[in-house]
């Protein structure tokens, strides 16, 4: 394996592959595949969790009400800071948008295991339904107003039609940028371990080096995980807040 | 003659992927430039530091956004064109 002269042997991408669990045969939408199973486990760790969390409801938490608690109000606040409180029926999604990609990305860090939110078919998902919420929300609440935020009146006359414009592309361009800043980040973080393992693999006795970087990324993806699901329901929330709050151009 | 222009054309996909990663470190440069400025900032006023949080992620997103789009040049030339 080491003595071969072409490149890499452990291919980083390989990880990603979604295949059929029972079986060899093409893939239909309603094939159950790897991707199936690891958002199935998703809904389940977050409903047990939740459950377990919620049912003693005691003065004094124990540890995983503790947990429980501390993300509700963490994402409670953050709702209410950013949207105000217009906004805080949003929560539910919110919630549910948080605690879902955080749990899928650090169930995805598990050794052999495979992290849904690295695939961008599914961020995409998210993003557009995000997107759609927005649209949607906004213009029931402001009705034809909503298109008032593209027109910025605080700019000279001149300079708004531009303005316009330009605000017209970066709307449409949130879900994309929204999708691809969470796959990419869990896509490359994870592509970087596998590639630190394909050097382990080649350098001998010399291969503490990469062992070493390998447990310092683990690290990093602990962080990244947690932050990059934090970023997109923050980024969820300053979208709502375009299309509840009050204008603030 | 065929065959050289297909690795000819190969290896155009593969420094165009290349060059595009470039544009993550314009990336790199702006939430670096935020994240420094936060700092010097929550330095001066630490009391205040902790209510701009979510400003500073906001912004880190917003300035990550631009340098995913040369990433998703590059997955775009690798794995698409």
């Amino acid at each position: 394996m080491a003595d071969e002269a072409g490149g890499l042997v452990i291919d980083p991408m390989h990880q990603f592959q979604i295949h059929p669990l029972f079986g060899e045969g093409p893939l239909t939408w309603y094939t159950p595949t790897n991707q199936t199973l690891w958002l199935g486990i998703t809904v389940v760790v977050i409903s047990i969790l939740m459950l377990i969390g919620s049912a003693p409801r005691k003065v004094i938490p124990g540890r995983t009400q503790s947990i429980t608690e501390l993300l509700y109000t963490f994402i409670h606040d953050m709702v209410e800071e950013v949207t105000g409180h217009e906004g805080a029926k949003f929560f539910p999604y919110l919630m549910v948008l948080f605690t879902f990609i955080v749990t899928s990305n650090l169930l995805g860090l598990i050794p052999g295991s495979f992290a849904p939110t690295s695939h961008i078919a599914v961020t995409a998902v998210l993003a557009l339904m995000v997107f759609l919420t927005v649209t949607l929300v906004g213009f029931y609440k402001k009705g034809i107003g909503f298109l008032g935020m593209f027109w910025v009146s605080s700019a000279p006359l001149v300079l708004r039609p531009i303005l316009a414009l330009i605000e017209l592309i970066s709307y449409f361009v949130r879900p994309l940028s929204h999708s691809i800043r969470l796959g990419g980040n869990i896509m490359a973080g994870h592509a970087v371990m596998k590639v630190f393992a394909g050097f382990a693999g080649v350098m001998g006795l010399a291969s503490i080096v990469p062992i070493a970087a390998i447990a310092a990324i683990y690290g990093l993806e602990l962080l990244v995980a947690v932050v990059q699901a934090y970023v997109f329901t923050i980024l969820t929330c300053v979208y709502l807040r375009d299309a509840v709050g009050e204008a603030h151009h | 003659m065929t065959g050289d222009l297909i690795q000819f054309a190969l290896m155009g996909k593969y420094i165009g992927a290349g060059l595009a990663t470039m544009g993550l470190g314009g990336a790199g440069i702006g939430v670096g430039t935020i994240a420094g400025n936060f700092l010097s900032g929550a330095l001066r006023n630490p009391s205040a530091a902790p209510g701009q949080m979510a400003n500073l992620f906001v912004g880190i997103a917003f300035a990550e956004a631009l340098g995913i789009f040369s990433f998703l040049i590059a997955l775009l030339l690798m794995f698409a064109v």
